[in-house]
């Protein structure tokens, strides 16, 4: 078998093919599908191995597969969809553990975990996604695969909020077809290469192109929860909690935030991008959503609001990275696809062990929680510090890097502000939660609380997985300047996009 | 021997009719064997043109002018699969959805004398005959659309039939004109002579009109949704999927193999306009319907309307590789809405079936009761909605990308708006499904009726999308 031409399939595949099987399980066929879904997980981090060591030694890979004339469903290993595609599976692999451990008994897992692995494998595609063709189709799927896990529970709130869920991902993703098609037009099929493709079009088209970048940025500022686009994310919150950790750390959000790092470097490119003024609007647009997401995250009493509305303005670390030009500035934007993600699923894993073992879903019920739960209590507070951008948690060091970065691209007047007043507020939502879990008196009854079984504070499979993430929160943060690390690939990714 | 399997296309049913007459205890197998063997006929065709190119048959050895024709090119191929994989797995479903002997026996030899006239329509190459199997389809159709006897089903096809004989009527004054003018019915034949004339132009109207009536083109779709939303699910999935279909099949060959040397690029805004029209108000039809079958039926009138509007935006484009290309997506979205909605009815009957109704207000908890219908619905409804992998996903693209070309704004528009009005559409049912009842009733596995309709939807969503590339450059070459 030829690995160069079917890597990048196989890796999609190791995750859609059980998920297929999945679908037709029984419901009591548990043995089988928690084999199947770590088969998958697992042969997944595998083939990624390969491809990682292989992309290092300067292997091409690259899978394509012709769907009508000029339009071909291609996917390619490149320095930005290795990075990503890595978050993704080590990140699923450790989902997948939590999600058995959480959905334990509960109906409908086969439709559950079905449904689970189509969303990652749509999010793998298109971190794989060799043109925008094929990024657009993987995005949409994303979408359809998504929906019936934010609709899983059945109740009227979860159909409630799934139904929102989906009016702003269809009509982005509506906006995202259309300009792709527009640009199809425009410049014919638009391969991802690295320091863009666009430059080389004739100026009369600039100001089409300008249209199509904001119908681009509009498709994928829904899921990357851009403000005035963020509607969805907050009520998605119904969600399971694996399927919000996921959705908040590695797929949905994080789809669109790499849609828009994708769409700059790679397409338009960015020095061509901010030549037609598009970099400032995006800048902007991505500043208000972090100072405003921040705001609306200090008046949250329910736990997963407060970490959604964290997430509606960490995400747009990336793409104010990614509007700030000078590859400083990229290498912030860029780490940070990873450094939210492991922090953030973190965080999302503790919550959904409060909510689990102790019935806990407001903060103003964790008082003392610490002491009943001091592990996941612990690796909340990791992600949380890391999100506030204290070292050596991950997250310091975007924040770092974006600051230099503004500071390089003579943008320090705005960028900066905005950075500081994100941290303090940052801190102004996190630490009174802190304060409360470690300090404060413990209740005599939680609210809803499950009976202690075995050694930990609650079960294995939803004990570990906050621990090992925060644990990967911490690496990445301590370890930032040694080889292999987020850092050092993302400063790879920065030197090919400036230099090419 | 190459040309016989073209024959047995439209043979086989007929002797399968008439087989299932004479003999109404067994008329199930019969019509169960004769489908099988018209889909088989159909592959083998495909593969015929995809190795030799076009074909031609002369019945009994006699010239056309004088005898009978059939002749297929890939484009014809391509529909015959189309109409033999939809009503094989149709003709597996009916097995489990009529009980009763007398039902069967009242079935089977209407639905095999249908797949004979759809065949034979598909294959004609003369005008004259094209008008015989339009009678034969509509009268067949209209008989199976009564066939459950109920009242509304019996008012719904009177006045199917109606509509379809004045569709004829019409045509067939169009029929008479041209061979007034022109001296044949042989549709290459008329081809080569046909100038920019009044007598042409009058032709053109009456028999473009006639089947515009039959094909339920807006504002003519009136009485398309009771008809289909009335009839037993088998055949409400053929209705839709194919019958209609037929008449735009025969508007879209007039248009480009008889009529070319009439239109100019505006000529096709004729078709362009009620089909936008189409578009826009059957969406809305269908997301106000109460009934799965009418949102359904309602979904058909949007679903044609992007094919003549694909047809208007052809007319436009000069010949060449991008009107190849539009041609293939316009294609693929015909035979993408073929497979979904078939699956789609054949879903809706199994639902109307099991709890009585099809009211989508009393799906609540479907997708625990009934998992498979419900996965169903959801592939057909990705290929409604175009989304991907489906096959009308490439072929929006298509259209999209053609209007964008010609900078026509407003096409863009009415696509993009008839695409959400579709995923509400779409997504009001599955809501309805995922919603309610921890509680799951035992879930019901029919397997005869459940897979039939998923693999239906199946080829839509998905294998019409992945797995089409093959075919584009191939329907270029036709036109």
């Amino acid at each position: 078998m030829n690995l160069s031409s079917t890597l990048p399939g196989l890796i999609v595949a190791s995750s859609l093919l059980p998920g297929l099987v999945i679908f037709f399980l029984r419901e009591g066929s548990q043995f089988t599908r928690t084999l199947l879904n770590l088969g998958g997980a697992f042969a997944k981090l595998v083939l990624v191995g390969i491809m990682i060591w292989g992309v290092f030694h300067e292997k091409v890979y690259a899978t394509r597969w012709t769907l009508a004339p000029g339009l071909e469903l291609a996917l390619h290993a490149d320095a930005l969809s290795v990075l990503f595609v890595t978050l993704s599976t080590i990140l699923w692999f450790v989902t997948t553990l939590y999600a058995i451990g959480y959905l334990e008994h509960s109906p409908k897992r086969s439709r559950f975990f079905g449904f689970f692995s189509l969303c990652v494998s749509a999010t793998v595609g298109l971190a794989l996604a060799a043109n925008l063709f094929t990024f657009v189709i993987f995005y949409e799927l994303l979408t359809l695969a998504t929906y019936p896990l934010v609709a899983h529970r059945g109740n009227t709130e979860a159909i409630r909020g799934a139904r929102i869920y989906l009016v702003y991902t269809l009509g982005g993703g509506l906006a995202l077809l259309l300009g792709a098609v527009w640009l199809h037009a425009v410049a014919g099929p638009v391969t991802f290469v690295e320091g863009g493709v666009l430059s080389r079009l004739p100026e009369q088209t600039y100001s089409q192109l300008k249209w199509i970048f904001v119908l681009l940025v509009l498709g994928l500022g829904v899921k990357a929860a851009l403000v005035p686009l963020h509607g969805w994310l907050p009520q998605a919150m119904v969600a399971p909690a694996p399927v919000s950790a996921l959705l908040h750390a590695v797929a949905v959000v994080k789809a669109g935030a790499f849609g828009i790092v994708r769409v700059v470097y790679d397409v338009y490119g960015v020095e061509f991008a901010a030549d037609l003024n598009l970099l400032l609007p995006l800048g902007v647009m991505a500043a208000v959503t972090i100072i405003y997401g921040s705001i609306k995250a200090l008046s949250q009493d329910n736990l997963k609001k407060r970490l959604a509305y964290s997430t509606v303005s960490q995400v747009s670390y990336i793409a104010l990275g990614t509007a700030t030009l000078g590859p400083i500035a990229t290498i912030g934007g860029v780490v940070h696809l990873v450094h939210q993600g492991v922090m953030k699923i973190t965080l999302f894993f503790a919550a959904g062990n409060y909510a689990e073992t102790l019935g806990v879903h407001k903060v103003s019920e964790m008082n003392g929680i610490g002491r009943r739960m001091p592990g996941t209590t612990l690796a909340f507070t990791v992600g949380a510090l890391g999100m506030i951008g204290i070292p050596p948690v991950a997250g310091y060091v975007t924040k770092w890097y974006l600051g230099l970065g503004a500071l390089e691209a003579g943008a320090a007047a705005w960028v900066l502000p905005v950075l500081i007043i994100s941290s303090l507020l940052n801190a102004a939502y996190f630490l009174p939660v802190l304060y409360r879990a470690w300090f404060l008196e413990a209740p005599v009854d939680w609210p809803n609380e499950h009976p202690r079984t075995g050694w930990f504070e609650t079960t294995g499979a939803l004990f570990w997985p906050p621990v090992a993430t925060a644990v990967l929160a911490l690496a990445a943060g301590l370890f930032a300047a040694a080889p292999y690390s987020p850092l050092e690939w993302a400063e790879l990714i920065a030197e090919r996009e400036y230099l090419r | 021997m190459e040309v016989d399997v073209l024959v047995l296309s439209v043979a086989l049913p007929l002797c399968g009719a008439l087989i299932a007459v004479a003999w109404p205890r067994r008329c199930e197998v019969v019509g169960m064997l004769t489908a099988f063997a018209v889909s088989v006929a159909a592959v083998l065709t495909l593969v015929q043109v995809l190795v030799v190119g076009a074909l031609q048959h002369e019945m009994g050895g006699w010239t056309p002018g004088l005898g009978i024709a059939l002749r297929v090119d890939i484009l014809s191929a391509v529909f015959l699969v189309l109409v033999g994989l939809v009503v094989l797995a149709s003709s597996v479903y009916a097995t489990g959805y009529f009980g009763q002997p007398r039902e069967k026996a009242h079935f089977w030899p209407m639905w095999l004398l249908l797949l004979a006239a759809l065949n034979a329509l598909v294959l004609s190459s003369d005008l004259f005959n094209v008008y015989v199997t339009l009678e034969l389809l509509g009268l067949t159709a209209v008989s199976l659309a009564a066939l459950s006897g109920q009242r509304a089903a019996i008012d719904a096809a009177l006045r199917y039939l109606l509509v379809g004989l004045l569709g004829s009527m019409v045509y067939l004054a169009g029929v008479a004109l041209l061979y007034l003018g022109y001296g044949t019915l042989d549709l290459p034949a008329i081809a080569t002579q046909i100038e920019s004339e009044p007598i042409a132009w009058l032709a053109l109207c009456l028999m473009t009109g006639g089947l515009l009536l039959k094909t339920a083109l807006f504002p003519l779709h009136f009485w398309l949704p009771p008809a289909h939303a009335n009839a037993p699910a088998p055949v409400s999935a053929v209705l839709s999927a194919l019958v209609v279909k037929a008449g735009f099949y025969l508007v879209m060959r007039l248009w480009i193999d008889l009529f070319p040397a009439l239109l100019t690029p505006s000529t096709g805004l004729l078709l362009g306009i009620p089909g936008a029209a189409a578009v826009l108000w059957g969406s809305w039809q269908a997301f106000k319907a109460e009934r799965l079958k009418l949102l359904a039926a309602y979904s058909t009138v949007a679903q044609l309307g992007y094919l003549f509007l694909g047809l208007a935006l052809l007319f436009q484009l000069a010949p060449g590789p991008t009107r190849d290309v539009l041609f293939g997506g316009i294609v693929l979205m015909a035979l993408t809405h073929g497979f979904a909605k078939a699956g789609l009815f054949l879903a809706a009957g199994m639902v109307q079936k099991r709890s009585g109704n099809d009211q989508i207000s009393n799906l609540g908890g479907m997708a625990q009761r009934m998992p498979v219908t419900t996965f169903t619905i959801a592939l057909a409804g990705v290929a409604l909605i175009g989304l991907p992998p489906s096959g009308a996903f490439l072929g929006k693209w298509q259209l999209l990308s053609s209007a964008l070309g010609l900078g026509q704004w407003l096409w863009v528009i009415v696509v993009a708006t008839g695409s959400m009005l579709a995923a509400a559409y779409v997504f009001r049912v599955l809501e309805r499904a995922f919603a309610g009842s921890s509680q799951p009733d035992a879930p019901v596995a029919i397997a005869r009726e459940e897979w039939p309709a998923l693999l239906l939807s199946a080829i839509a969503a998905v294998l019409l999308g992945v797995g089409s590339g093959w075919l584009w450059p191939l329907l270029g070459n036709d036109i």
